[in-house]
C-alpha cells in the first residue's frame, strides 16, 4: 500500500463515522445530556478548552513523572535482575503480583497512606507503568547472542563490559517497546488514580473534571475532556514510537524501511 | 615458521596439547571420547568429520569456552587475548559499525580508540574492507560479514586462530575466494590455525594436516598429512594430486562416518 492511501484511509473512515454520528443525533433528536453530536463537542472544546487544558496539564505532569520513574526504576530493576540472577528469582513474582492487582483496589490505600496528592497519584501511575519495562528489559538483557557472549568470555571481558557493550545494546529494542507500552499505561494509571482521589475532591486533573461533568450532566464537556485524554495518549504513543525509531534506525530490523 | 626456530635444536613444544579429552553433556550425550591431539606451532590443521561428531565442541574446549569432562588441554605460549575465534555465523554486533565490531577485542582488553586505530585500519585493509569501516553489518553481504568476523579475530594478532565452519553458509564462489585469502594471510603471519569443516575439498585445499573424526562420540579416526606445496592457488582445485588426495580423504571420512 502506498503512502498517501495509508494516511488517507483512516481519515476517511473517521470522517464517515463523525458524519453518521452527527446525522443520527440530529435525525433522532437525541438530547445533548444523553449523546452530544461531534459539532457540539467541538464547540464545547473551543469554549471550555482553556480550563480543560489547565486540568490536562496536571494529569500530564503526573503521567510524564510516572513514565520517567518507570523508565529509570524499571530499567534499574531489570539491570539488577539480569546481573544477579537470585534477585530476579526472589523478586520477579512480587513484581508480577503488583502488576496483576487492579490499581483501583490499591489506589485508595496509597492515597490514605501518602499525604501528598501528587506523590500518591504518581505512585499509582508508576505501579501501572513500570512492569512492561522491567519484563521487556530483563528479557532483552538475557537474550544477547550466545556466540557473542562466548566471544566476550574469550577476551576476558568483565561483567561490567559485557553489560555495557553487549547486554544493554541487545536489550535496547525490547526496552523501547516496553517504554512505548508504559507511556499509555502511565496515562491510564494517572487517570484511574485521579478518579479514586477525585471522589475525595482532592484532585484537579482531567479525570476529576470528567467525574464532575458526569455528576452535573454536562455531557458535551465530558466528551471534550475524553477527546483531550485520547489525543494525549495518541501523542505520547507517537512521540515514543518516533524516539524508538530514531534510536534503532541504523541497525534494527523493526526500524528498517520495508522492501518494496 | 621463522627461520631461527627451524635452525635451533629441535625441542618441539606443541602450541596446543590435548590429552585424553572427553566431553559429555548434562543430558547424557557423549560428544567426545579419548581425544589426543598435539598441534605444532604454525600448523594449518583441519578437523574433518560428519556433522554432530563433536568437532565444534572440541574447538570450544580448546578455546576454553567450556570445560572438558575429563582429560586436560594445555596451550603453550598463547597469551591472553591471543586466541582468535570465528563462528559459523558472522556473529557481529548489529548496532555497531564494521570499525567498532573489529575494535571489540581491543576495547575489551582496554586499548583506546586512538591506539587501536592503526591496527584496525591495517586489519580491515588486509581483508579488503577498508572502504566499509563506517558501514553497519546489515548493509553487507554474507561474504563481507564473514570478512568482518575474520578481521575481528585477526586484530589482536592471534597466535592461535580457531575457525568453526566459517564458510559453510556461503556460496561456492565466495567460499573459494575466502579460502584463498585466508591462506594468503596465514602464509604472511604464520599463526597456528585449527579449522573445523565438513568439506573434504575445503580441508585438503587449506591445510597441511587433517584430523578425521568419527561420528558421535567423536574420536580421532585418522591423522593425515597433506604434502601439497604452498602457496596454493585456484589452479590447484583441478590438479590431479589434489583430486587424488580428496578422493582418499573422502573414503577415510566415509569409513569414519559409518
Amino acid at each position: 500500500m502506498n503512502h498517501p492511501a495509508r494516511f488517507l484511509a483512516p481519515v476517511i473512515v473517521g470522517a464517515i463515522i463523525l458524519f453518521a454520528w452527527e446525522a443520527a443525533v440530529r435525525i433522532e433528536g437525541v438530547p445533548p445530556y444523553i449523546l452530544p453530536g461531534p459539532i457540539l463537542i467541538a464547540k464545547t472544546l473551543w469554549t471550555d478548552g482553556p480550563s480543560l487544558l489547565g486540568s490536562l496539564a496536571v494529569t500530564l505532569r503526573i503521567t510524564l513523572a510516572a513514565l520517567a520513574a518507570a523508565v529509570i526504576l524499571g530499567g534499574a530493576i531489570a539491570v539488577c535482575f539480569a546481573q544477579w540472577r537470585f534477585l530476579e528469582v526472589s523478586f520477579f513474582p512480587y513484581a508480577v503480583i503488583l502488576q496483576v492487582t487492579p490499581i483501583v483496589s490499591i489506589a485508595p490505600l496509597i492515597i490514605i497512606w501518602v499525604n501528598d496528592t501528587f506523590a500518591s497519584l504518581l505512585i499509582c501511575a508508576w505501579i501501572v507503568a513500570f512492569f512492561p519495562i522491567v519484563a521487556n528489559t530483563t528479557l532483552g538483557l538475557n537474550s544477547a547472542d550466545r556466540n557473542l557472549v562466548a566471544l566476550f568470555q574469550l577476551y576476558g571481558a568483565s561483567r561490567w563490559q559485557a553489560l555495557r557493550f553487549l547486554r544493554l545494546p541487545s536489550a535496547l529494542p525490547l526496552f523501547l517497546a516496553g517504554v512505548r507500552i508504559s507511556g499509555g499505561l502511565a496515562l491510564i494509571g494517572a487517570v484511574v488514580a485521579e478518579f479514586v482521589a477525585g471522589t475525595g475532591g482532592s484532585s484537579t486533573g482531567l479525570a476529576s473534571r470528567i467525574l464532575e461533568a458526569g455528576y452535573r450532566l454536562e455531557i458535551p464537556r465530558l466528551f471534550a475532556a475524553l477527546f483531550l485524554l485520547s489525543l494525549t495518549g495518541i501523542l505520547i504513543f507517537a512521540a515514543l514510537s518516533w524516539l524508538s525509531n530514531a534510536l534503532l534506525r541504523r541497525w534494527h530490523e523493526s526500524a528498517l524501511p520495508r522492501e518494496e | 615458521m621463522n627461520v631461527n626456530a627451524a635452525a635451533a635444536p629441535i625441542v618441539e613444544v606443541p602450541i596446543v596439547d590435548v590429552r585424553g579429552i572427553g566431553k559429555s553433556f548434562r543430558n547424557g550425550t557423549v560428544a567426545l571420547e579419548g581425544i589426543d591431539l598435539s598441534v605444532a606451532a604454525g600448523a594449518f590443521l583441519s578437523l574433518l568429520g560428519p556433522s554432530g561428531c563433536g568437532k565444534s565442541t572440541l574447538l570450544r574446549l580448546i578455546a576454553g569456552l567450556t570445560p572438558p569432562s575429563e582429560g586436560r588441554i594445555a596451550l603453550h605460549g598463547v597469551a591472553r587475548g591471543k586466541i582468535g575465534f570465528v563462528f559459523q555465523e558472522p556473529t557481529l554486533m548489529p548496532w555497531a559499525t564494521v570499525w567498532d565490531n573489529v575494535y571489540l577485542p581491543l576495547r575489551l582488553m582496554g586499548v583506546s580508540r586512538e591506539q587501536a586505530a592503526p591496527k584496525i585500519e591495517a586489519t580491515l585493509a588486509s581483508v579488503g574492507l577498508d572502504a566499509f569501516a563506517k558501514t553497519y553489518p546489515r548493509e553487507l553481504s554474507g561474504g563481507m560479514k564473514m570478512r568482518v568476523s575474520i578481521a575481528r579475530a585477526l586484530v589482536t594478532e592471534p597466535q592461535l586462530l580457531l575457525l568453526d565452519e566459517p564458510f559453510a553458509a556461503l556460496d561456492e564462489i565466495t567460499r573459494f575466494k575466502l579460502n584463498e585469502d585466508l591462506l594468503t594471510l596465514w602464509q604472511r603471519h604464520q599463526w597456528t590455525v585449527i579449522f573445523v569443516t565438513h568439506s573434504v575439498f575445503e580441508s585438503v585445499f587449506l591445510s597441511n594436516r587433517i584430523v578425521v573424526m568419527t561420528k558421535r562420540p567423536g574420536r580421532v579416526a585418522a591423522d593425515v598429512p597433506i604434502d601439497l606445496a604452498y602457496p596454493r592457488e585456484a589452479a590447484l582445485r583441478t590438479a590431479s594430486d589434489y583430486t587424488a588426495l580428496c578422493a582418499r580423504l573422502s573414503n577415510t571420512l566415509a569409513e569414519a562416518a559409518a
